[in-house]
């Protein structure tokens, strides 16, 4: 690697292993000394090592400069040292010697708690997705702003209020006992989920940030994975679920960034290993009775790794539709619903469904009533497609909108000769 | 948008037969497709339940009988909630409902909110 590119490297790996650590020794009320100090050291690194080259393992530098800023900030602040040590004391050491534990154990410990302590909701959802990428994984807050497709200063703002919350609200970074943590895992799934959807769905142009994005909810329900107190049958539905998606990532989109549909899908790009993870965590989650949102839409992904047209595989997908719909509605799963049915059920009945679903000012509405219709009446086919395309706002939704508009023009071209 | 209660009553003596899984399966799909439908359009407020065709009826002065199919031929087969604007609207929704086909029907009633 680069020197100019190990810097910003670290920053993304190591940032947010050293924060989580120094978050949970000074608490929430003071995440800005950790912040300051973490930046510091990434400042003193950037600094010495352009003079003085590189050290032998850059990794231990960045650990061994942020431990020393921090006991020396503990050191010099003795008022602090005095307020904050009965709380250390109790879990870490003496006031005198402060052990700053950067071993892998307890970062991913720190981490997880910190999950807990962001996804609270007395902050917005959109304000712990974007806690979430800043402290859990590393993203600055320009990266964070390209993946809202906002800018720079709204997400600084948003992140500002968010944490002043937290601190007023004197969260603690603490994992929330065995009672409560059903319920609280509640929220940091849905931040998951989002983040990951963020990534997948995102009408962001950037490919890769794209991937990070999924790559980073995948890690981090991993983690919650591996740690007993967590290990729940609904956080492996959304680890199977992120996995099964996941596997189409290198198959949905052309060199150029256009979106392939799934019909249109090279099955040799779809990624065997994730899609045999995905069957693995959906095991693990039919364990015990609960059946989540996240079962559901793990199990409609798993039918979809099945590439071949039979009874069984739309029955199943349209029955899961059904069960999803009743636990929440959203037009999205309706819209896929009824195209499930047209598979199940025959297209006429599809038809007929849809047109009772009232979403004339969804693109995918109109984009599934043109397909449901291509073919029986080309006409209302062609209309459908039209609207949807004055509905779509990303480039990729309107260059596949408009490839089967050409596709019926052609079709109507051939008929007549 | 007001709240509605469907009820589904029908002749619980003609189904005494056991039926196998798979004829239970195809049973179920018409309900599951209807259901799944009218969640779709948004206007499923409550999944219900469906209800055991034993019962008890229970009358003043400590008397209990068996029932109520015994004195009712159609008795409740399930129910359960959905939301539109207005009444006729309700009863349309419940045009496709599979009761009808097995020879059961649907009496739509508007919920009263309790304040």
């Amino acid at each position: 690697m680069q020197e100019n590119e190990l810097i910003p490297h670290l920053f993304r790996t190591e940032y947010r292993k050293i924060i989580s650590v120094l978050y949970k020794l000074f608490g929430i009320e003071h995440i800005e000394i950790a912040e300051d100090i973490v930046s510091d050291t990434f400042l003193l690194a950037s600094e010495t090592w352009g003079q003085k080259g590189l050290p032998k393992n850059p990794t231990a530098w960045l650990y061994t400069v942020s431990k020393n800023k921090a006991l020396d900030f503990l050191r010099r602040n003795k008022v602090f040292l005095e307020k904050i040590t009965p709380e250390i004391e109790k879990t870490e050491t003496t006031s005198q010697e402060i052990e700053i534990d950067l071993s892998n154990k307890n970062i991913s410990d720190s981490q997880l708690q910190i999950m807990f302590a962001i996804c609270n909701p007395c902050i917005s959802t959109e304000a712990q997705v974007g806690l979430s990428l800043n402290i859990l994984c590393g993203f600055g807050i320009e990266e964070i702003a390209d993946a809202f497709l906002s800018n720079k200063e709204t997400i600084y703002k948003r992140l500002q209020r968010a944490k002043e919350k937290l601190k007023t609200e004197k969260i603690k970074i603490e994992l929330p006992n065995q009672h409560e943590i059903n319920s609280r895992l509640e929220a940091v799934l849905t931040t998951l989920y989002l983040l990951f959807s963020e990534g997948y769905y995102s009408t962001s142009q950037n490919t890769t940030l794209r991937k990070d994005l999924c790559l980073e909810a995948l890690r981090l329900n991993l983690m919650l994975t591996e740690k007993k107190e967590t290990d729940t049958p609904i956080v492996n539905a959304l680890l199977a679920l992120m996995c099964f998606h996941s596997s189409r990532f290198e198959a949905r989109t052309n060199q150029s960034g256009e979106t392939i549909l799934y019909e249109d899908q090279n099955i040799n790009l779809w990624n065997i290993e994730l899609i045999n993870k995905g069957e693995y965590y959906l095991n693990r989650a039919s364990q015990g009775n609960q059946l989540s949102k996240y079962h559901l839409e793990a199990a409609i992904a798993y039918w979809h790794t099945q590439k071949s047209d039979t009874i069984e595989k739309w029955e199943s997908i349209l029955q899961l539709y059904n069960k999803l719909l009743q636990i929440e509605y959203s037009p999205i799963t309706a819209l896929n619903r009824t195209y499930a049915l047209s598979k199940a059920n025959g297209i006429k009945e599809a038809i007929f469904e849809a047109e009772k679903l009232n979403l004339a000012d969804n693109q995918f509405y109109h984009s599934l009533l043109g397909n449901l219709y291509s073919n029986i009446d080309n006409i209302k086919a062609l209309q459908h497609f039209q609207a949807a395309l004055k509905l779509a706002k990303s480039k990729a939704d309107q260059i596949t909108i408009s490839n089967a508009i050409s596709r019926l023009i052609v079709e109507k071209e051939n008929n007549k000769s | 948008m007001k709240e509605f209660l469907l009820v589904f009553r029908r002749d619980f003596v003609l189904n005494e037969v056991q039926s196998s899984p798979e004829q239970l399966q195809a049973m179920m799909k018409p309900w599951q497709d209807w259901m799944g439908s009218l969640a779709a359009q948004n206007k499923l407020v409550n999944s219900g339940n469906r209800l055991a065709s034993d019962g008890r009826v229970i009358k003043p002065n400590s008397v209990i009988t068996d029932g109520p199919y015994v004195e009712i031929k159609e008795a409740i087969g399930g129910y359960i909630i959905i939301r539109a604007n207005s009444i006729d609207e309700a009863a349309e929704l419940s045009k496709d409902c599979p009761i009808l086909s097995i020879g059961g029907n649907v009496e739509v009633r508007t919920l009263v909110p309790m304040d």
